[in-house]
């Protein structure tokens, strides 16, 4: 277990060091995504193309859009939970059972 | 992350839509099998698809101050084989068309190819390549899934160089540029999602050896 701990300990410095490297911290955009970027470089390089079909529904408002996305993440999260803990509860069933034979 | 509604000409969109096809059909496939033969299985399909589920939906920030996400289909890749996770694949990215205006309809056949079909597949030889060089499970897992997505982005860079070559340099000099917006920030994220993936692993362990089986 120490060893899964220290492995998300790492996976989580990873992602919090961008956010405290200087590098970072005089960009116009900070933090914005790559689908955007690559957006903004095709505009640069092909000004005469022009997207050809829009997104059917857009969430209203970035407190929706961050709602959807919690949502699409809690509902994987439980998910895995689920079965963790079935395993889990599982495997130490079978132990008492070994330990009673 | 994915090619946003609208960024690929019509010919490019039924194209990859196209190339997809088999791979969906493939995994569909094998889907039904492995729950016919393994009823058990259901839960390393279910455990698969969350994870992918989980991981697709954090935006993470990078190192060189873009933000892109994980793709969470290395672990499936590793557990059931890489056709199945075609179809888990497709179906969160139709999640985030629809409902999170993230990636596209008429981009959806390029996102799955790249995300749902090259990256399992990549995820899945690296895994097997390592596996036979003699890595420990944890390294082999490690290195598919930091390798699957990377694998990932890259055919995304490539695919838009396809569609956008660069006025100069063509094709080529594109798929530079493309790599500069996503190949960078990628290299982190891709090492997160290889800790994440054998940490999946380690929690959801024991597991059947499904992926030994051959299928």
């Amino acid at each position: 277990m120490g060893r899964n701990v220290a492995l998300v300990l790492g996976a989580a410095a990873l992602v919090a060091a961008p956010l405290v490297l200087p590098a970072t911290g005089g960009l116009d955009e900070p933090f914005s995504g790559t689908d955007n970027k690559a957006a903004n470089l095709i505009a640069e390089q092909h000004p005469d193309y022009r997207p050809w079909a829009q997104s059917l529904w857009k969430p209203p408002s970035p407190e929706i859009e961050s709602l959807l996305f919690a949502l699409q993440a809690a509902i994987g999260a439980g998910v895995l939970g689920y079965i963790a803990g079935y395993r889990r509860g599982r495997n130490a069933g079978r132990r008492d059972g070994d330990a009673r034979d | 992350m994915h090619i946003m509604e609208g960024y690929l000409p019509p010919v490019h969109a039924v194209a990859w839509g196209a190339a997809c096809l088999p791979f969906l059909a493939l995994g569909v496939r094998r889907l039904t099998r492995v729950v016919e033969r393994h009823p058990e299985a259901r839960l390393e399909l279910a455990a698969s698809g969350a994870f992918a589920f989980v991981l697709s939906a954090l935006k993470l920030p990078s190192v060189t101050g873009s933000c892109s996400h994980p793709t969470g289909v290395g672990l499936g890749a590793v557990l059931m084989g890489p056709a199945p996770m075609a179809v888990l694949g497709a179906i969160v990215l139709l999640f985030q068309a629809l409902l999170l205006a993230h990636g596209g309809l008429t981009t959806l056949g390029a996102n799955v190819f790249s995300m749902a079909i090259a990256g399992p597949w990549v995820s899945w030889a690296v895994f097997r390549g390592a596996g036979a060089a003699g890595a420990s499970r944890g390294l082999a897992v490690f290195l598919a899934a930091m390798l699957g997505n990377l694998a990932t982005y890259g055919v995304t860079a490539l695919q838009l160089a396809l569609a956008f070559p660069d006025p100069v340099s063509g094709v080529a000099g594109g798929l530079v540029k493309f790599l500069g917006v996503f190949a960078l920030t990628q290299v982190p994220l891709a090492v997160v999602e290889g800790l994440l993936t054998v940490v999946a692993l380690n929690v959801l362990a024991p597991m059947p050896a499904l992926a030994r089986e051959g299928r």
